[in-house]
């Protein structure tokens, strides 16, 4: 009946092909060493759901590894978005809307976006020592006693402050692009609505950068809830495991200690928090959205 | 060649888009497709190119059946409502792609884009860029790239619907005349009667997903076979009254009778909706057998040289159409005159059971 | 409440304009007159828009002035000036419920709750819209949705005047009757001056009383649609209201006699010796064809049946014109007879109506 279609099959097959090179076949091996344990030369021994248990019990060494990385996970997650999501709408407020600065600001902004994660790590950990980096002699000249080697609270800092650096300006380029979408007729009509500015943002700006809002939030909690090289090259996940995050402990695990089984574990389910936490911000942001349009669209 | 629908049905999901349709397209004929938005024109005119396959029925190019074949494979051209054109490419370049793509020589392409040219007026603008143009140039340059094909279909999508009025009855002027330079099936969708009427040709009339009539365009407009083209076929809107013959008469909801003379004296007795278009009822006095209707103005639209005067008679909402410019106040009593002779009657299922003989007008 | 004085307003959107052609606007001076219901008709680029911002205060014309009443409002901002503006895409809050919407411009003026709450329903009840008050306005279509902007303006007691920028582009073609018909209507209610800005003659006409026809930054014509219609003052308000538009033709006049493709037309009014481009304006509706008898010879090129009439395209020695076919008329071969009424034929000198004189010895 339809002959065009048949065709269409043949056409998909090496992106099946090379999906299944690139996902399925190493997600399978992965599941499979999560199942097993391992001694060298390639012997395998099944073990069920025994390192699954093990890494879900606060009580194992494994476990609490888990918890502790987990928790600096989520904590600093939580933090880099509660800096950048204001911060980047404010940067993105205050962006000039045309003339020749527009450009000038966007490459600007855009620079930190375009350097390598472990380039950005080792200017911080040159930027920030307390002797020769300028931000870190800056901020011991202050008087205030700052050493990220040393202290953890320092550490906590400089990688925020780092990832905050890198990352804002992508916050502020998508808040932008929103900001831009919105009709002139929207200030003026506020403006002889009598609005005041807070009014307008309020009213208008956020409701408008909904959207790119959401897409950033899932950008960056996905991007930071991973974040690896830059502690990595900076900290080491030190002093002590103040930084060791999961991604750090995951690679601890697998290169350092070479327990295939208890890493494939962690990386299991190290991949499902991510998606459920995304799942979780993703309803809740478009719920409000969706009933608003099928609203829209009956009446 | 001859392009032939045979009982055509278009469904996705549960929704029928397109029900039973069956027409056929003869060479060298200009085709309007009239309908209000969402009546399935743009539905159809993807079928016929060749863009969507039928759920139902077949597609007959010169009786052979060409349902599923790709677009790429008919000889189709298709101009839409938004002025598509390669912003990069001079108008020139623009009309000259569908060759360029074809592999003609230079000489035949330069040949034809001349011609083209020639025919849309757009000869003092070739070597300009689309975004430099009026919209009315736009779309000219869309359309010749369209004829330049010498494609055997060529479909129109409400080409003129973006046009603001003053460039859009100026093209209309001259669609008929490119048209009948151009030996091509033309199917050209609007919403508009006043463009049927203009564009001439053949027309079917759509409502709801189905062809109610087709037919060459002044006989659909004079002679429709039942009230739902009459009112796809109106604008204003048809007016419509209610009424009862009876005898040798017919009574009207608004009281009054008029004589079941000529065409109406061989009706069977009965309820029969009352019909008429809004040019037909006049503020001026029109001499007997015209009925009055007392009414009061609901409010009048000044279209330029005419005005539409939207009346209350009664509990009956009707609008008349006079020429000129008249601004009258809402609420204002009028009286209106109807002529029986304008007067179409339709039976309770909406099939058309009389009407006087057709005039001109 | 306030009348809108225009004074030799000009603007340019170049910072240092030189010749007339720099400006977006050139000399305008006009008095909108407190109450009235007006039009700015004019196709797109002709200036409409940029004349509109400068009464709202979006645009600080290049020179002139603005008074509402007689107090100087050219350097003030929007939002000190009592207008209210309704835009051509629907603008409402679109996290509020339709009742927020209402109220927001009064709660951002400070009004007390309780005389935002009366007023709110007072102007629901003008719109029709006191049944949607507590849904989202996000969620309303466009033509509620421009009600809702439309009473966003209403609602403030001290407001002068609402402009319209193309309100109804966005509606959809049978909904667009409707709302013209209750623009009309609450103009007839309310003492407010309207504005109403664009580029469709039924949209212009239907709404004002007055309608000012702009073209290429300046004021053609400004009158009711009767004199727009019957007494075109340019050529292009001629081409422009009507449709088809009228006739224009290039002419000799000498007297009450004008020279059209060599055929000796009689005018019915008396005209100075003319410098510059002559003209002659008729109207298709006052040009009538017939298949022989008195008139201009000419040739039929096409007869268009447009249902309640007929149109046909005719040519007089290579003048194109349209012209009306009276019902029933028939003809043979593409010859006939073009019938002009000599009261309705207009005199243009290089675009501008010339008025003449009436003859001596009666009406014309």
């Amino acid at each position: 009946m339809k002959p065009v279609n048949q065709k269409a099959w043949l056409l998909v097959l090496p992106v099946l092909l090379i999906v299944a090179f690139s996902a399925v076949i190493p997600l399978m091996t992965v599941v499979n060493y999560s199942v097993q344990d391992s001694f060298g030369n390639n012997q395998f021994f099944w073990n069920g759901v025994g390192w699954f248990a093990e890494l879900l019990d606060p009580k194992s060494d494994l476990g609490s590894r888990f918890y502790d990385s987990l928790w600096r996970n989520l904590a600093f997650s939580a933090i880099i978005l509660a800096i950048e999501i204001p911060l980047g709408i404010l940067v993105a407020l205050s962006m000039p809307r045309e003339g020749w600065t527009v450009s000038a600001t966007l490459v600007l902004m855009a620079l930190p976006l375009l350097i390598p994660w472990n380039v950005v790590g080792t200017i911080w950990q040159i930027f920030a020592r307390g002797d020769i980096g300028l931000f870190g002699a800056a901020v011991n000249g202050l008087g205030i006693d700052y050493n990220y080697v040393a202290n953890p609270v320092a550490a906590w800092v400089t990688i925020i402050v780092m990832d905050v650096w890198h990352w804002t300006s992508l916050v502020a380029l998508l808040c932008y692009a929103g900001l831009k979408s919105i009709p002139d007729a929207y200030y003026q009509a506020a403006r002889i609505d009598g609005a005041s500015r807070w009014a307008v943002f309020r009213t208008i700006q956020l409701p408008k950068m909904n959207r790119v809002l959401l897409i950033a939030v899932l950008l960056r909690f996905m991007d930071s809830f991973m974040i690896y090289t830059e502690p990595f090259v900076v900290t080491g996940g030190g002093p002590g495991n103040s930084t060791t995050f999961l991604s750090i402990e995951l690679v601890k695990l697998a290169l350092g200690q070479f327990d295939l089984g208890k890493a494939a574990a962690l990386s299991i389910v190290y991949n499902l928090i991510i998606l459920a936490v995304c799942w979780v911000f993703y309803t809740v942001m478009t719920t409000a959205d969706a009933r608003a349009d099928s609203d829209a669209g009956r009446a | 060649m001859s392009l032939t629908l045979d009982s055509i049905g278009l469904t996705r999901g549960a929704q029928t888009l397109l029900a039973d349709i069956s027409l056929t397209l003869e060479k060298g004929s200009l085709n309007v497709l009239l309908g209000a938005t969402l009546a399935g024109k743009t539905s159809l005119m993807r079928l016929m190119a060749g863009l969507d396959a039928p759920s139902s029925g077949k597609v007959l190019i010169e009786g052979r059946d060409v349902t599923g074949l790709p677009v790429q494979k008919r000889n189709v051209a298709m101009v839409y409502q938004q002025f598509i054109n390669y912003p990069a490419l001079s108008v020139y370049e623009n009309i000259a792609s569908p060759l360029r793509v074809a592999g003609l020589p230079a000489n035949e392409i330069e040949a034809r884009v001349k011609s083209a040219a020639a025919l849309l007026r757009l000869e003092p603008y070739l070597q300009r860029k689309p975004l430099e143009l009026s919209g009315g140039q736009q779309q000219r340059t869309a359309i010749a790239r369209a004829l330049v094909k010498r494609a055997e279909l060529v479909l129109l999508d409400e080409p003129l619907a973006n046009l603001d009025y003053k460039l859009r009855e100026e093209l209309r002027e001259e669609l008929p005349r490119i048209f009948a330079e151009s030996g091509a099936i033309f199917v050209y969708a609007t919403t508009e009667p006043s463009e049927a009427l203009l564009l001439g040709g053949n027309t079917a009339t759509l409502f709801q997903g189905k062809v109610t009539q087709f037919g060459p365009t002044a006989q659909v407009y004079r002679q429709p076979d039942d009230l739902v083209t009459a009112q796809v076929f109106s604008d204003p809107p048809l007016n419509t009254l209610s009424g009862t013959k009876q005898g040798g008469e017919v009574r009207l909801s608004t009281g009054q009778s008029i004589p079941a003379t000529g065409a109406f004296a061989s009706v069977p007795d009965g309820a029969y909706t009352i019909s008429f278009r809004a040019h037909h009822l006049a503020l001026d006095a029109l001499p007997a057998p015209a009925i009055e209707l007392k009414a009061n103005v609901s409010v009048s639209e000044i279209t330029g040289s005419e005005s539409y005067v939207h009346l209350d008679v009664g509990e009956h909402r009707l609008v008349a159409l006079v020429p000129g410019v008249r601004r009258l106040e809402p609420g204002a009593a009028v009286t209106a005159w109807l002529d029986p002779a304008r007067i179409f009657l339709f039976d309770a299922a909406g099939r058309l059971a009389a009407a006087a003989p057709a005039k001109a007008a | 409440m306030a009348r809108i004085t225009l004074d030799k307003l000009a603007h340019s959107y170049k910072p240092d304009p030189q010749g007339p052609q720099d400006y977006a606007l050139r000399e305008v001076d006009h008095v909108w007159r407190q109450g009235g219901a007006y039009a700015l008709l004019g196709p797109s680029g002709c200036g409409k828009t940029t004349l509109l911002n400068i009464i709202s205060g979006l645009v600080v014309p290049t020179r002139g002035r603005i008074l509402f009443d007689d107090k100087d409002v050219t350097q003030l901002p929007t939002e000190a000036r009592n207008i209210a503006q309704v835009f051509q895409f629907p603008v409402v809050y679109d996290t509020m419920t339709v009742r927020e919407n209402l109220a927001f411009p009064l709660k951002n003026r400070g009004v007390p709750k309780a005389q935002i709450e009366a007023r709110v329903a007072e102007i629901a009840g003008l719109l029709d819209l006191t049944s949607a008050l507590d849904r989202k306005a996000s969620r309303l279509g466009a033509d509620a949705k421009q009600k809702i902007s439309l009473g966003r303006g209403l609602v403030r007691p001290d407001v002068a005047a609402i402009l319209f920028d193309e309100p109804l582009t966005v509606i959809d073609p049978h909904l667009k009757w409707q709302l013209r018909s209750m623009l009309k209507e609450l103009h007839r209610k309310l003492d407010i001056t309207m504005i109403y800005v664009t580029h469709d003659q039924t949209e212009a006409l239907t709404f004002a009383d007055t309608v000012v026809v702009m073209h290429d930054g300046g004021v053609v014509q400004t009158g009711t649609p009767e004199e727009l219609f019957q007494h075109p003052a340019h050529t292009f308000v001629g081409h422009f209201i009507g449709s088809p538009g009228m006739n224009v033709l290039p002419c000799k006049v000498e007297g009450a006699q004008a020279s059209l493709a060599g055929q000796a037309i009689a005018l019915a009014r008396h005209y100075p010796a003319l410098a510059g481009k002559v003209e002659l304006g008729i109207r298709p509706e006052y040009a009538t064809l017939a298949p022989r008898g008195a008139g201009l010879p000419v040739r039929i090129t096409r007869i268009d049946d447009i249902g309640r009439a007929r149109i046909a395209r005719v040519e007089l020695d290579g003048l194109k014109l349209a012209a009306s076919v009276p019902e029933g008329a028939s003809f043979d071969g593409d010859q006939a007879a073009l019938a002009l009424q000599a009261g309705q034929i207009h005199i243009y000198s290089d675009g501008h109506l010339v008025k003449g004189d009436a003859l001596p010895g009666g009406q014309p």
